[in-house]
């Protein structure tokens, strides 16, 4: 047995720096130098200044802008904190947040009277979900337009160009990312507002 | 179900079916010592370890050599590991300052209990994880410690399935391999490769890859949000081939810094089960008869597609409590439906259930929805797959292992029943193996049960060392049978050397840090070693001839026999603490039961 330490320790070292140190290091050169936007984040930039991340979802509350999932990553988005509620299904706390989150939805937007897309009133896995589902978009559009003065058909025709449809019609779902759409709404139909 | 979930999972069963005889070919040669197309580029780096480590390559270990030289390695990673963790606050690449006076705020301590807990899983291919990696560990750590963590444990696990495959093949001999040569072999031309290439196509569909310190943005409305950074390509690569499942960030697969697209989804479903699968073909050919290596592939689909076809549809039939409440649950073009907490809506139903599935059926334990939210049988086809010994394609190491234990006892009940030897590819099983067979079954079974036994009635001090919260069962974040399924989901994962959770138990305390850590150990050696005796002791047997007598292996009626071994043998030990968790949750459920916590639990992270 005593034996055996000899090769176990030299070669814990040994793949230590191979598999520790040199593998992520060439995995580091070759993905600065050949996906230098992706391995850095897909940070988005408007006028100089970041403002998020294509990839990484974040808080919207006012009304001319479309709003995301509830999120469970600290007090919501914070990406430091990546997590879901953990709530199972037959935990009372899960019931009330849902039913406040469908009761805040419509008086939001009184204007829409379907059911209430699943994925607009859970909280994401990551709590980072970029995307919401096009049903969910849909179901806020009259709201947003009402706020930012502009037509309805505008506003669904620009969440049809941010819908991104099933990879190769299969794999994923039919999602629109949110902070790319609101990105976009603020670039087509600015709105004037103090401080920002 | 839609059509096109169907769809999805039949693609994902057809491409696993068509990379299995590639990659077992591969894989056969390479621990034959037989040349492969890698071998002019990597055999000078394979020959550069042997010597600087001073391996003799054509030397072959009887098995207790063999185990020797296996628990030797793992203590000194275990060490390492340990260190490494510890000292992460005096150790360079940590551009966030983490285990240094200069911490940010919320950052997670790296105790002595969580360094061991942390270093045992990772040691063991658990990975499991009591830590939020984005608020606990440097980056050197992530690199040094888990990445390699990462490939030599996934290496470990390969080598002893190996070796388990040669006590079938070979007759008359002592030795079952040489383990530093399997381990260098892995890592060098399965998991270095594939990582590589792997970790390439996950970044440039958005996995990041840097060494930044997080970055804080402005976001549109005015806010400050962090941006988290990293080396998370290259480790989510091997996370995902070594079947590891540790994600560099708390939310695992579902982060869309770790998986950012239903492409990327697809693929690392892949890289779960390609190895596993492939191992398949490499016991068929070198046992000299690939229809015994098809048959326990056989076995392995039916299970596979059995647990899918029930987790799927449970979850897109939602929760009948907020279905009450207006919320769609069909899917259409327009939305996911379903069972959406805990769940990313680039995914929707299908992709998170076939992961949940995938990730519990081999012993990856990564996870891109949580377990926790999910329907009580939605949740239950994960904790029984686990349960089941992860055979379905199994781990890296573990699947083809825990499977060639069911076939020797599946022989064994035969046997009994038409009162003859039993034997399998050309081996009397005898009082030895079956022995060997059952003290893995019973000290696994005893591991998950006494553990999650003793959590659910232990009282600790409040506010002690131990357990702050006080009581065990405390530590879970829903209270009913769903906690109690979060206490046996931990230790049935620790046991399973598997790492998912039902992770809304709060594992950093003392206590389940020292008792999951303790689990991942028993459940990796005292499986692996009675496997390690069983391939010694069949190796050193003679081949009998097959005989009009002999119960053939290959065909439906032992896939069938092999199939209800496992089940009823699963079953049979789990079956009482299951129906105390999901199944009388399930039923609680639908009766519209709620439960509020009974324990007020103070926040601990």
């Amino acid at each position: 047995m005593w034996r055996q330490f000899g090769p176990a320790l030299r070669i814990t070292l040994l793949f230590t720096i191979l598999t520790g140190l040199i593998y992520p290091g060439i995995v580091t050169g070759l993905c600065q130098i050949l996906f230098r936007h992706q391995a850095n984040g897909s940070l988005l930039e408007m006028n100089g200044q970041t403002v998020g991340s294509s990839l990484i979802g974040q808080g919207f509350s006012k009304p001319q802008y479309f709003q995301p999932r509830p999120s469970a990553a600290g007090n919501g988005y914070d990406g430091s904190q990546s997590n879901g509620s953990q709530y199972g299904p037959t935990n009372q706390k899960l019931i009330d947040r849902v039913k406040a989150s469908v009761d805040q939805f419509r008086k939001d937007n009184p204007d829409y009277t379907g059911p209430i897309p699943a994925d607009m009133v859970t909280a994401s896995a990551s709590g980072l979900d970029p995307d919401i589902s096009p049903a969910s978009a849909e179901a806020q559009a009259p709201r947003v337009a009402k706020a930012r003065g502009v037509s309805l058909q505008d506003l669904q025709r620009l969440i049809a160009d941010h819908t991104t449809g099933r990879t190769l019609g299969l794999l994923g779902e039919p999602r629109v990312n949110v902070l790319l759409l609101n990105l976009d709404l603020d670039q087509k139909f600015p709105q004037k507002e103090p401080n920002h | 179900m839609t059509a096109i979930g169907i769809l999805n999972i039949a693609v994902y069963f057809l491409v696993i079916l068509a990379l299995t005889k590639p990659v077992g070919v591969f894989m056969t040669k390479l621990f034959q010592g037989e040349r492969t197309f890698l071998h002019p580029l990597i055999r000078p780096l394979e020959k550069l370890t042997y010597r600087l480590c001073g391996v003799r390559e054509e030397t072959e270990q009887r098995w207790t050599q063999y185990a020797a030289s296996l628990i030797a390695f793992s203590l000194v990673s275990l060490l390492f590991a340990y260190i490494i963790q510890r000292l992460q606050g005096f150790l360079p690449i940590n551009p966030n300052h983490f285990g240094s006076s200069h911490a940010p705020s919320g950052a997670t301590a790296m105790t002595p209990d969580l360094a061991f807990n942390t270093a045992a899983s990772f040691v063991t291919n658990t990975n499991w994880q009591n830590y939020s990696g984005e608020s606990t560990l440097s980056y050197f750590v992530q690199m040094a410690a888990l990445t390699v963590q990462n490939f030599v444990s996934a290496a470990a696990g390969v080598a002893a399935s190996v070796a388990l495959i040669r006590g079938f093949a070979r007759k008359q001999v002592n030795s079952i391999g040489n383990f530093w040569v399997d381990l260098t072999r892995s890592v060098l031309y399965i998991f270095l490769p594939l990582s590589l290439l792997g970790a390439l196509f996950l970044c440039s569909q958005g996995v990041i890859q840097n060494f930044k310190a997080n970055t804080t943005v402005k976001t549109v409305e005015g806010a400050a949000q962090i941006i988290p950074q990293g080396p998370v390509a290259s480790q989510e690569a091997i996370k995902m081939v070594g079947t590891n499942g540790g994600g560099f960030f708390n939310a695992n697969s579902s982060h869309p810094f770790e998986n950012p697209t239903p492409l990327t989804n697809f693929v690392e479903m892949l890289m779960i089960f390609v190895i596993p699968a492939g191992l398949t073909y490499q016991f068929g050919r070198m046992v000299a008869d690939r229809r015994q290596g098809w048959a326990l592939f056989g076995a392995m689909s039916v299970l596979f597609l059995a647990g899918v076809l029930v987790c799927y549809p449970a979850e897109q039939a939602g929760n009948p409590q907020l279905t009450k409440l207006g919320l769609e649950t069909k899917a259409s073009s327009m939305q996911p439906g379903g069972n959406m907490e805990g769940k990313e809506v680039r995914f929707g139903i299908p992709a998170s259930t076939l992961f949940a599935t995938v990730t519990t059926d081999a012993s990856c334990g990564a996870i891109n929805s949580w377990h926790d939210s999910y329907t009580p049988i939605g949740g239950l086809v994960p904790l029984f797959n686990i349960q089941l010994g992860e055979v379905v394609f199994g781990g890296v190491g573990a699947g083809i292992k825990g499977m060639l234990l069911f076939a020797v006892l599946a022989v064994f009940i035969a046997g009994l029943m038409v009162g003859r030897t039993p034997e399998y590819i050309g081996k009397k099983i005898e009082q030895k193996e079956v022995k060997m067979a059952m003290l893995a079954l019973i000290l696994m079974a005893a591991n998950v049960l006494v553990f999650t036994g003793v959590s659910s009635v232990a009282n600790f001090a409040k506010n002690g060392y131990w357990n702050p919260p006080g009581p065990a069962a405390a530590n879970i974040t829903n209270d009913g049978p769903h906690g109690f399924t979060e206490i046996l989901y931990a230790y049935t994962s620790t046991n399973g050397n598997n790492g998912s959770a039902f992770a809304g138990l709060n594992g950093n305390t003392p206590w389940y840090n020292l008792s999951l850590g303790l689990a991942t150990l028993i459940g990796r050696f005292l499986f692996i070693i009675p496997m390690l005796a069983v391939a010694g002791s069949l190796a050193a047997k003679k081949k009998i001839p097959v005989t009009s007598g002999t119960l053939p292996t290959h065909g439906f009626l032992f896939v069938g026999l092999l199939i209800g071994t496992v089940v009823i043998v699963g079953a049979l030990t789990y079956f009482p603490a299951l129906s105390l968790g999901p199944i009388v949750e399930h039923f609680l459920m639908r009766e519209g039961k709620l439960f509020s916590s009974l324990f007020s639990l103070p926040i601990w992270s």
